[in-house]
C-alpha cells in the first residue's frame, strides 16, 4: 500500500504521535498462538446442544407438530415449539420503530421459506439433538410459493407475509422510498440520448470462517450470560429482552471477539432461543450454526434488480437519471427495509445530475430472509451504476474515465436527496487511478479539483 | 454409548482419555482436553480451520476420529511457542499483519508449518499449494503467503 | 478461439454510518493508579481491529503511547451502549466517543499535574511519551505515572471521562426524499485488467489498481489489511459468489466451501492499493469508514473489463463462465 500525501496536503496536519502509525495489533499475538477465545471456545459442564427442525417447504401451512418421539429419544432434555416463546412474533428494527413485527422465532401455523425454524431440540450431545430432530413429525399443507420479485408484485401473487398484507414493505412514502429532484421527464426530453438498462444480482453469503452462534450459561442468580458473536451487543440484548419478555437486567452479553462478520451477524437469531432453552432447562446451552446453515439459512446479501434510465448529452453531461431498485428481502423484513431505503439515499451515485427520480422497493418472496452485508444497500447499486456509466460513455464515443470526470460531484454540489456535497474526493481518486493505471485523460481533467468551483 | 480409551501425545505431553466412539479429534481436543486452538469452521473438511499435525502430516481434525490417533504425536498451534518464545511462523504472521479476525490463523499456521518442515525454502507456488485447503475470508490471502515466505527466509538465515 | 484482454474502470463513493436509524455510541475512559488508561465500550471487533484503533485514538488524545491503553469492550455489564458494528460506523462513531471521553480525562490529568507543578493547566502539554511538560520550559515536567498516583492517593481526583457521539436520526421526506443518510463519504476508483478465454468463458483478473480516499489512515497497516481483503472480496463477488446460482430458482444452492466458490490463494490478482487522505470534518482525526466501500469498485471494474475483452455485457452477477459463453453464443447468432 502506498499513501499519497501530495493530495489534500493543505487540509491535513501530519503531526500526530499515535495516529497514522502502523502499531502492531494488540489482538494478533492471541490469534497466532491459538489463545484468542472465541465464543465457542467456552464450554460449561452439563452444556446442552440445540438443533433446529427446519421447514422442507418454501411455503406451507403447518397442520400439526408431533414431538413425542423426539422427546423420548435418549439424551433429549427439552423440545421447544412456538408456544414456548413468550413474544414469538418480532422484528429486529422495532428498536428504531421500523415495524411491523413480521417474523416468528419458531414457526407458528405457517412456514414462509425453506429452512425456517419450526422446532428446537435440546439434548445432552449434538448427535442426540440431531437424531431427535429427525424424529419430529410435522404435517404440512404445501402452499404456492413465489420466488421472482416481479411475480411477487403482480396482483394475485401468493401472499408471502400476512403481517405486511402485500408483497412489499409499505413506507410512509408508499410502496417505495422515493427521491424526486428536478424534473426528470423534462431532462429526458432534452437529452441527446436515452439509455435504459436493467441489472440483476443473486444472493451472496457472508461466509465468515466462524459460523453464527452463542453459548449461554445460567448464572444461578436469575441472570443469563450469553457469549455471542453478534455484531451489535445491545441491539441483540434488547431484542432478546422483548422476545423473551425478560427484563434486560437479567441478561448479560459478552462478545467482541468475532471470527468475521461482514454483516452476517447482525440478525438476532440464535441468542433468544438459546437463552430460552437455558431458562427452561436451567442448564448451559450452545447453539452454533453448521456450515450448511450458515450457507443457506443465515441471511445472505439480498438479490437486487436495478433499472437505470439515463438521459445524456453528446458533450458528456448526464442530464436525467431515473433509478428503480428492487431488494429481495425474502420472507421477512430483518434489515431489508432499511437497506432499500439506504439505496435511495445513495443513487444516483457520486455524480451531479440535475434531474433525478428514484424509487426503491423492498419486496417479499418465499426465500431465505436477506439482511445486511458489507456495502449494504450500495454494493449492487454501484455495480449497476458503474456498468451503466461505461455503457453511456461508449454510447457517446467518449473515454469512460473522462466521462466520469465530466459528471463527478464536487464540494457544494446539491445531491438528489438535497444535501450539499462535502469532502468530495472522487476526482482525485480518478486522477491517481489515471496515473497508476497508465490510463491517460485530457490535461483539463488532471487539473480539476473536488474543492468547490471557484474556491 | 461405548467409550473407548485413547492415548496420544499432544504438544509433547501425554494425554489419556475415555471418549465416545465416533468422536472427532477436533471435538476431543476442544471439549475433552481443552485445547481450543483448532477451530471448527465447517466440521465437514472444507475450511482447514481445524488443521493439526499428526505424526508430521497435516490432517483435518474434524475428519479424523480420535480413536484412530492412539499412540500418535499430535501438534497444534498452541504447542508451537517454546519457552514463551514464538515460532518463526507465528512471528512472521504478526510482522506481516496476516491475521484479521484470526479464526483461520491456527489452521493456516499448521499448514505452513508442515510445508516448512518438509520444504524449508518453498517457492511462492509451493506456499500457495500448501495453503490451498484453508479458507480465509478476511485477508485476501496475500499477507498470509507473505508471512510464510518471510518465515522461510528467517529459517534459512538462521540455518546459514 | 482465443484469450482476450480487456480493462475497465469504476469510481464510487460510500456513506459512513446509519443516520436513517439514529446512530449513537458511547465510551468511558479512566486511568489506573499508575497512569495506564482503560477504554470501556460495548462496540464489537469483528476482526477488523477496532480494539487496536480505539487504543490508538485514546492514546493520541490523552498523550500517552498506545501500549499504555487497554480496551475493554463488548461486555454489556460494563460497557456503555453502542449501536453496533456495521454501516462503516465503528471507527467513526466509537472513535468520536473515545475522543470526547479521553479529552475529559486528559483535562483532569492536566489539572492534577498543574497542582503538582504549581502552574496553570493551560500551560501544560504532553510529550506523547508519558510525560507532562510546561510549554516553553520542558525541563519542568512530571510523569503521567506520578500524576495518576497523586490523583488517586493524594488529591482525590478521578482521571476519567465520558464520551457520547450521536448522529440524530434523519427521517426522509415523503415526497421528495430529502434526507441526511450519512455523515462523511469515502471514495474509490479501480482499474481492473482481465483475460477472458472465449472458449471456456473463464475470466482471470490480472491486475486491480485501487485508489481509495478514506479520510485518514489511522493505522496504515490495518487500513491495508482491510483494503487488500476488500479488494479480494470485490473480485470474488464479481466472478464467483452466490448462494443461488440460478436465482430466482431456489435450487442448486451451495452448502459448503467446495460448492460456494471464492478465489483461493492461487487465484489472486496482482493488487495495487493507493490511499489518499482528505480528512473528514466530523471524523476522529479525520477518519471515514473504509471497511465496506473497499469491496465495491472491483465488481463493476471487472464487469467493464470483461466487456472490453470480449464485447459482451454481463449485467447479472456473478459473471460466470456460463453467462459469458451464453452471451458470446447469442452475439455470434446475431
Ligand atoms: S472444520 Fe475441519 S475443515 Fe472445516
Ligand atoms: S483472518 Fe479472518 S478468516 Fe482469515
Amino acid at each position: 500500500m502506498e499513501l499519497r500525501k501530495n493530495y489534500f496536503a493543505d487540509v491535513r496536519k501530519d503531526d500526530l504521535h499515535e495516529i497514522g502509525q502502523p502499531r502492531p495489533r494488540s489482538d494478533s499475538p492471541g490469534h497466532v498462538t491459538g489463545k484468542t477465545a472465541y465464543f465457542a471456545d467456552r464450554s460449561f459442564p452439563g452444556m446442552l446442544h440445540l438443533k433446529m427442525v427446519r421447514s422442507p417447504h418454501h411455503h406451507a401451512r403447518i397442520r400439526s407438530i408431533d414431538t413425542s418421539e423426539a422427546e423420548k429419544h435418549p439424551g433429549v432434555v427439552r423440545v421447544l415449539t412456538a408456544k414456548d416463546v413468550p413474544h414469538n412474533v418480532y422484528t429486529i428494527l422495532i428498536l428504531i420503530q421500523i415495524g411491523p413485527e413480521d417474523e416468528t422465532v419458531l414457526a407458528d401455523g405457517k412456514v414462509r421459506w425453506k429452512g425456517e425454524a419450526v422446532v428446537a431440540v435440546l439434548a445432552e450431545t449434538e448427535r442426540a439433538a440431531q437424531e431427535a430432530a429427525a424424529k419430529v413429525r410435522i404435517d404440512y399443507e404445501v402452499l404456492p410459493a413465489v420466488f421472482d420479485m416481479e411475480e411477487a408484485l403482480k396482483p394475485g401473487a401468493p401472499l408471502v407475509n400476512e403481517y405486511h398484507g402485500q408483497n412489499y414493505y409499505l413506507y410512509d412514502s408508499g410502496e417505495c422510498r422515493k427521491v424526486r429532484f428536478g424534473d426528470v421527464e423534462a431532462g429526458f426530453a432534452g437529452a441527446d440520448h436515452i439509455l435504459e438498462q436493467s441489472y440483476q444480482s443473486s444472493p451472496i453469503e457472508h461466509a465468515p470462517t466462524e459460523t453464527t452462534g452463542c453459548v449461554v450459561a445460567p448464572e444461578g442468580n436469575d441472570r443469563f450470560t450469553c457469549y455471542t458473536n453478534t455484531q451489535a451487543m445491545f441491539f441483540t440484548l434488547d431484542n432478546t429482552s422483548i422476545i423473551l419478555q425478560m427484563p434486560g437486567s437479567k441478561l448479560h452479553f459478552v462478545g467482541g471477539t468475532v471470527g468475521g462478520g461482514f454483516g452476517g451477524k447482525v440478525d438476532v437469531i440464535v441468542e433468544p432461543i438459546a437463552i430460552l432453552g437455558a431458562k427452561l432447562t436451567g442448564r448451559p446451552v450452545c447453539f452454533i450454526y453448521s456450515r450448511e446453515e450458515e450457507m443457506q439459512i443465515s441471511s445472505p446479501r439480498a438479490a437486487e434488480k436495478v433499472v437505470i434510465k439515463d438521459g445524456v448529452m453528446t458533450d458528456g453531461r448526464i442530464v436525467a437519471r431515473k433509478v428503480t431498485g428492487y431488494t429481495d428481502a425474502g420472507a421477512y423484513s430483518r434489515h431489508s427495509p432499511y437497506g432499500a431505503q439506504k439505496g435511495a439515499g445513495h443513487y444516483p451515485g457520486p455524480y451531479t445530475i440535475p434531474n433525478v427520480w428514484i424509487d426503491t422497493y423492498c419486496v417479499y418472496t418465499n426465500r431465505t430472509p436477506s439482511s445486511a452485508m458489507r456495502g449494504f444497500g450500495v454494493t449492487i447499486g454501484d455495480f449497476a451504476l458503474e456498468v451503466q456509466m461505461d455503457k453511456l460513455a461508449r454510447l457517446i464515443g467518449m473515454d469512460p474515465l473522462e466521462f466520469r470526470f465530466i459528471n463527478a460531484y464536487r464540494d457544494g454540489d446539491m445531491k438528489a436527496h438535497r444535501q450539499p456535497t462535502e469532502g468530495a474526493a472522487l476526482i482525485e481518486c480518478m486522477q491517481e487511478a489515471s496515473r497508476v493505471a497508465n490510463w491517460p485523460v485530457a490535461e483539463k481533467y488532471m487539473a480539476m479539483s473536488s474543492y468547490a468551483k471557484g474556491a | 454409548m461405548a467409550k473407548v480409551p485413547v492415548q496420544f501425545t499432544l504438544n509433547g505431553s501425554e494425554k489419556a482419555e475415555f471418549i465416545d466412539s465416533g468422536t472427532t479429534l477436533l471435538n476431543a481436543l476442544r471439549d475433552k482436553i481443552g485445547d481450543t486452538s483448532p477451530k471448527g469452521g465447517c466440521h465437514q473438511g472444507t475450511c482447514g480451520a481445524c488443521s493439526v499435525i499428526i505424526d508430521g502430516e497435516l490432517r483435518l481434525s474434524c475428519l479424523t476420529l480420535a480413536e484412530t490417533c492412539d499412540g500418535a504425536a499430535i501438534t497444534t498451534t498452541l504447542g508451537l511457542a517454546e519457552g514463551g518464545v514464538m515460532h518463526p511462523l507465528q512471528r512472521a504472521f504478526l510482522d506481516t499483519f496476516a491475521t484479521q479476525c484470526g479464526f483461520c490463523t491456527p489452521g493456516m499456521i499448521m499448514a505452513a508449518k508442515v510445508l516448512l518442515d518438509h520444504t524449508p525454502n518453498p517457492s511462492r507456488d509451493e506456499v500457495i499449494e500448501a495453503l490451498s485447503g484453508n479458507i480465509c475470508r478476511c485477508t485476501g490471502y496475500e499477507p498470509i503467503i507473505q508471512a510464510v515466505l518471510r518465515a522461510a527466509r528467517a529459517n534459512s538465515q538462521n540455518a546459514a | 478461439m482465443a484469450i482476450r484482454r480487456g480493462r475497465g474502470v469504476a469510481a464510487i463513493n460510500y456513506p459512513t454510518g446509519m443516520n436513517l436509524g439514529g446512530d449513537p455510541t458511547q465510551a468511558l475512559v479512566h486511568s489506573t493508579p499508575t497512569g495506564n488508561f482503560m477504554v470501556t465500550l460495548s462496540s464489537v471487533d469483528l476482526g477488523q481491529g477496532m480494539k487496536q484503533i480505539m487504543a490508538q485514538i485514546c492514546a493520541e488524545t490523552i498523550g500517552v503511547p498506545t501500549d499504555r491503553v487497554v480496551v475493554d469492550t463488548a461486555d454489556t455489564d460494563t460497557g456503555p451502549h453502542c449501536m453496533g458494528t456495521f454501516a462503516s460506523r465503528g471507527t467513526h462513531r466509537a472513535g468520536n466517543a473515545v475522543i470526547q471521553a479521553a479529552r475529559e480525562a486528559r483535562q483532569v490529568m492536566l489539572e492534577v499535574a498543574a497542582e503538582e507543578l504549581e502552574v496553570n493547566a493551560s500551560d501544560l502539554e504532553t510529550d506523547g511519551q508519558g510525560n507532562i511538560l510546561v510549554k516553553g520550559a520542558p525541563q519542568k515536567s512530571i510523569s503521567i505515572f506520578d500524576v495518576a498516583l497523586s490523583a488517586h492517593f493524594k488529591r482525590g481526583r478521578s482521571i476519567s471521562g465520558r464520551g457520547m457521539f450521536l448522529i440524530p436520526r434523519s427521517y426522509p421526506e415523503k415526497e421528495t426524499g430529502a434526507m441526511k443518510p450519512s455523515t462523511c463519504y469515502a471514495h474509490a476508483c479501480t482499474v481492473a485488467e482481465v483475460e477472458v478465454d472465449d472458449e471456456t468463458g473463464e475470466v482471470t483478473v490480472l491486475t486491480v489498481k485501487n485508489v481509495f480516499e478514506i479520510g485518514r489512515a489511522l493505522n496504515p497497516k490495518m487500513v491495508e489489511q482491510q483494503l487488500v481483503g476488500g479488494s479480494w472480496m470485490g473480485i470474488s463477488h464479481a466472478l464467483y459468489e452466490t448462494t443461488e446460482p440460478y436465482y430466482p430458482n431456489r435450487d442448486h444452492g451451495g452448502t459448503d466451501f467446495n460448492q460456494y466458490l471464492m478465489p483461493g490463494p492461487g487465484d489472486l490478482a496482482e493488487t495495487k492499493i493507493i490511499v489518499l487522505e482528505r480528512p473528514s470534518a466530523d471524523g476522529p482525526y479525520g477518519a471515514k469508514g473504509p471497511g465496506e466501500m473497499c469491496a465495491n469498485p472491483q465488481i463493476p471494474a471487472v464487469a467493464n473489463a470483461v466487456f472490453d475483452a470480449v464485447g459482451v455485457r454481463i449485467d447479472t452477477l456473478p459473471i460466470t463462465p456460463e453467462r459469458i459463453l451464453r452471451a458470446l453464443k447469442a452475439q455470434a447468432a446475431n
